[in-house]
């Protein structure tokens, strides 16, 4: 079986008028299915670019990136589109659930667009918020919603399409440090339950509950280990099952 | 993702911020209820002026001084006055043509009529005593003047009832003179109520003799206008082609094209009213849709700015797997469901202004229609939508063309 995510002599660069910004550098890089890797650097490092074109995003400039064996890097923009989803869930800083909205609906939104069935969607859904603890909060809109209980919904958002890889994008970044741990307890989970994780963080705190360690500076990877002593989330197991 | 689940998506979204989707809507509201209003109350109107018209009978024959076009209004409608028909002319017609059962001529003029200190504004027209045959008018009290008087200039006069209201009030008319332009009458009868038909109250006028109007009220030997009531229907034509050949005799004209009178018929005076109300209509229609045009201005600025507002929404929508077309679809399907449904709020209210006016009309006595245009609500609709799609692909296209990355980053 491929590797899911395969990376040769990735760069990338930005072109704005004539000045042409370099953001990354000949990566090269694998991660196998059901890995959980933090891709870590400081701010302007290239991790965000990085992580933008892993989720279809973004597109390379030179180089070859596959996805389960698939040249994606000549996809256009709809099939890329679909690729995201159906292979891709995002977790987000800033959470992105649309306002004014329930929490069912936000969490069937990927579905719509995979064209499942009305009534499948809403099971898978509900299954999917269930299994990050907020079976009971189905009907409300995200503003009744705590920081922590906002990231949960959007880990369920991810989840609900099965997708091959989950990124998660500083996803303890605006929450205090209980409801962070929950949520990287729930990412765990999924881990150990098969799911490919696929965490950016500046924290090395947080990347040490990842298996293993990209670090990124100036759109070069300096180091790729894996996590000598792994951190694992406890705190308030009884919020999760 | 289909159709029906993006309308049910972008109604909810719709019901969450109605006060906002409704001041987006008042716009096409405002416009479209502007273009049922003018196009059914400009029905309502029309039907007032042709039922009146019509009431008068269809075996009507005018005849007008100077020459004019049979579609076009007559040379008088614009102020122009022609002093060659005389009311020889129409006596000479109603005896040489034996299909010419009755005919009076018309002249007007408006004063403030006394009666003791009892005063009202009028018009009095002179007509002949053939007038009540004619015009299908009754007499309620009294009676109406003779021949002999018409041709005697005697100084009587038949009231409307409308006069004898606000002249005599209870008391009793017949036998009371009254002034006019300084000359005294003197009642002989009161008409029948006729109510008020068309632009003109109907009951507020006082009939005298034709050529008591002429020499004594108002100084001319020409009449404005005559009427003259053919036996039957299917006489008309006969009978106009008759009278064009009579007056051409008497007043020595040989060809039709140097005419000096002119010749309508009701139907004719009926084509010439609806063309005219018609150019009317659709010049309203047309001032009505600059509403439509501002209205759909402003839904796309507000779709611009929305698209603005949810740039985070679009970027996150792109992010879980939707393509280019979702986005535009979305968005179409917003601003076309708010033109319609502001087009259908826009054709109730329209509808609704319209009944509002008819009953109105109905109640103060006119023959005024309620007429629904059917075709002014499909317009309606179709038109709401065509906004709709016209003014939402620009929002729609510049929304699906975010980058999703700024997007996502946008705060």
């Amino acid at each position: 079986m491929p590797p899911i995510i395969e990376l040769q002599n990735v760069s990338k660069e930005y072109h704005n008028e004539d000045v042409v910004t370099p953001v990354l550098h000949n990566l090269n890089f694998k991660i196998e299915k059901g890995e959980f890797v933090a891709i870590m650097g400081p701010s302007g490092s290239g991790k965000s670019t990085l992580m933008h074109i892993l989720g279809f995003l973004d597109k390379i400039t030179s180089g070859k990136y596959f996805f389960e064996g698939r040249d994606v890097s000549t996809l256009e923009d709809d099939e890329l589109a679909q690729m995201r989803g159906n292979s891709i869930g995002f977790v987000f800083q800033a959470f992105h659930l649309l306002p004014r909205t329930t929490i069912l609906e936000n969490v069937m939104l990927p579905l719509i667009y995979t064209n499942v069935p009305e009534k499948e969607r809403i099971k898978r859904a509900t299954e999917a918020l269930d299994s990050v603890g907020l079976s009971h909060r189905l009907q409300f809109s995200p503003g009744q919603l705590s920081g922590g209980e906002k990231q949960r919904a959007a880990i369920a958002r991810a989840l609900v399409n099965n997708p091959s890889v989950i990124f998660a994008d500083e996803p303890t970044g605006n929450l205090d440090s209980k409801s962070g741990l929950q949520v990287m307890k729930i990412l765990q989970k999924l881990n150990l339950e098969g799911h490919t994780i696929i965490l950016v963080t500046h924290e090395k705190y947080t990347a040490d509950h990842a298996k293993r360690i990209l670090r990124v500076s100036d759109g070069e990877i300096i180091s790729d280990e894996q996590v000598k002593v792994r951190l694992i989330a406890k705190d308030a197991e009884d919020l999760v099952k | 993702m289909n159709l029906l689940e993006n309308i049910h998506g972008v109604w909810n979204l719709i019901g969450r911020n109605k006060m906002r989707s409704f001041l987006t809507m008042l716009g096409i509201i405002i416009g479209i209820m502007s273009v049922i209003i003018v196009m059914s109350v400009g029905a309502g109107a029309q039907s007032l002026i042709i039922n009146q018209v019509s009431s008068l009978g269809s075996n009507l024959v005018g005849v007008l001084p100077g020459k004019s076009d049979e579609k076009g209004p007559p040379a008088s409608a614009f102020g122009v006055v022609i002093t060659s028909l005389k009311s020889d002319d129409i006596q000479e017609l109603l005896k040489e043509d034996p299909h010419f059962i009755a005919a009076t001529g018309y002249v007007k003029g408006t004063d403030t009529v006394a009666w003791g200190d009892q005063k009202t504004d009028t018009t009095f027209v002179g007509v002949n005593a053939d007038l009540p045959n004619v015009e299908d008018a009754a007499v309620e009290k009294g009676r109406f003047f003779s021949d002999d008087e018409d041709k005697g200039s005697d100084k009587v006069a038949v009231i409307g009832s409308q006069v004898a209201k606000d002249l005599f009030g209870d008391q009793d008319p017949l036998g009371q003179t009254i002034k006019i332009k300084k000359t005294t009458f003197s009642i002989i009868g009161v008409m029948k109520m006729r109510g008020t038909s068309g632009f003109q109250n109907q009951d507020n006028q006082i009939f005298v003799p034709l050529s008591t109007a002429q020499k004594l009220l108002l100084g001319i030997d020409y009449i404005s206008f005559a009427r003259l009531k053919v036996d039957n229907a299917a006489n008309v034509n006969d009978s106009m082609d008759q009278a064009g050949t009579i007056l051409r005799e008497r007043h020595k004209i040989d060809r039709p094209e140097d005419d000096d009178f002119s010749v309508r018929s009701m139907a004719q005076g009926l084509d010439a009213i609806t063309k005219i109300t018609d150019a009317l209509k659709f010049f309203l229609v047309a001032v009505a849709s600059i509403a439509l045009i501002v209205g759909g201005v402003g839904i796309m600025n507000i779709m611009l700015a929305a698209v603005q507002e949810r740039t985070r929404e679009i970027g996150l929508r792109k992010a879980v797997g939707a393509k280019n077309s979702h986005i535009v679809q979305q968005f179409l399907i917003e601003t076309v469901m708010i033109t319609f449904i502001g087009g259908l709020l826009g054709i109730i209210l329209g509808v609704l202004v319209s009944y509002f006016v008819a009953k109105v009309a109905q109640g103060m006595g006119y023959s005024w229609d309620f007429v629904v245009p059917i075709p002014a609500i499909l317009l309606g609709c179709f038109v709401s939508i065509g906004i709709g799609l016209i003014f939402g692909i620009t929002p729609a296209r510049h929304a699906s063309k975010l980058d999703p990355i700024e997007a996502l980053r946008y705060e």
